[in-house]
């Protein structure tokens, strides 16, 4: 699929992006990233880390999922120019995690056709967990 | 109250600020590190093509198989070639409650300017620099927010990432 620069619109949202998170991802996310922090992988220590539900993902892994949703909406030719978020919430276990993004400007750079967007990774609630903001080129 | 002169900041921090310290250099990556990579946080879907069909990745604008963005060529070991000149002299830069009560870590966040993408073969040389704090009551109490530059080049000193991050401290 090809986005069309001209079609683009402020408001318009990107196509949401899912994974249910619990120790398969997380585990994955640990061996590749060598994560291996006690309350990633441990429900005692995730409670001892202050969260009663016990262990919690990865912020970098909902990073990841930010990154994944937007190459997956750009396709190859596309470039991730930049990507920012904030830690906000925890990733309970066995929640469905979403990447949602909406267009908030669009700029001819150089040449180059640039979009803004912002970003969250919302949970099975909907609620906000890592708000954040990326530059794509098209 | 708040203790208004209560403060994590610390000599070293100031010290520090500012100065880049002691760089790393990765392994040279690998197709295998970058597929492991894509499938992890692609599981439990088969990742892009990008990232494992060298034949497909030809065909793109990359002319082969990239890193996905994100992707942490640091992972598990790194390597520092013998002719790295000596490294740099930074104080320990970490904050610390004036009655040495240890303070609890958070990953507040980031942001990841990117330049050129990560490519098999690739050897990557990292540095950082403590950038700037401030300190404010919060709902967790007294809170320090400390953020880091992160530079990281390839073997040809292209800019392949900088990263702005965030840790808080309380």
């Amino acid at each position: 699929m090809t986005i069309s620069f001209d079609d683009l619109n402020v408001g318009d949202k990107i196509p949401s992006w899912s994974r249910k998170t619990s120790f398969a991802e997380w585990n994955r996310y640990a061996a590749v990233n060598e994560e291996f922090v006690p309350f990633h992988m441990d429900d005692e220590a995730g409670r001892r880390a202050g969260n009663e539900q016990g262990a919690f993902g990865m912020g970098n892994l909902r990073y990841a999922y930010i990154v994944n949703a937007l190459r997956d909406w750009l396709g190859d030719e596309g470039v991730i120019r930049e990507v920012g978020c904030q830690y906000r919430a925890i990733n309970q276990k066995d929640e469905t995690l979403t990447v949602v993004g909406e267009v908030t400007d669009k700029e001819l750079q150089n040449g180059c056709q640039l979009v803004h967007l912002k970003l969250d990774v919302v949970n099975d609630e909907d609620r906000g967990t890592c708000p954040g903001h990326a530059i794509v080129e098209l | 109250m708040a203790d208004s002169t209560l403060t994590y900041v610390t000599e070293g921090m100031l010290q520090a600020k500012g100065v880049w310290g002691a760089s790393r250099t990765s392994y040279p990556i690998t197709e295998t590190d970058i597929r492991r990579w894509a499938m992890a946080t692609y599981y439990p879907h088969k990742p892009p093509r990008i990232y494992w069909d060298a034949d497909y990745a030809a065909t793109t604008r990359w002319n082969g198989i990239v890193a996905p963005p994100d992707f942490n060529p640091f992972a598990w070991t790194i390597h520092e070639p013998p002719s790295k000149p000596p490294k740099v002299s930074v104080p320990n830069a970490q904050p610390r409650h004036p009655d040495g009560r240890h303070l609890t870590g958070m990953n507040g966040g980031q942001t990841d300017t990117y330049g050129v993408r990560m490519r098999p073969g690739d050897v990557i040389t990292a540095r950082s620099r403590l950038l700037d704090w401030h300190e404010r009551e919060g709902r967790l109490g007294h809170t320090l927010y400390m953020r880091t530059e992160i530079e990281w080049k390839n073997q040809r000193e292209e800019l392949v990432r900088t990263r702005i991050s965030t840790q808080i401290r309380y």
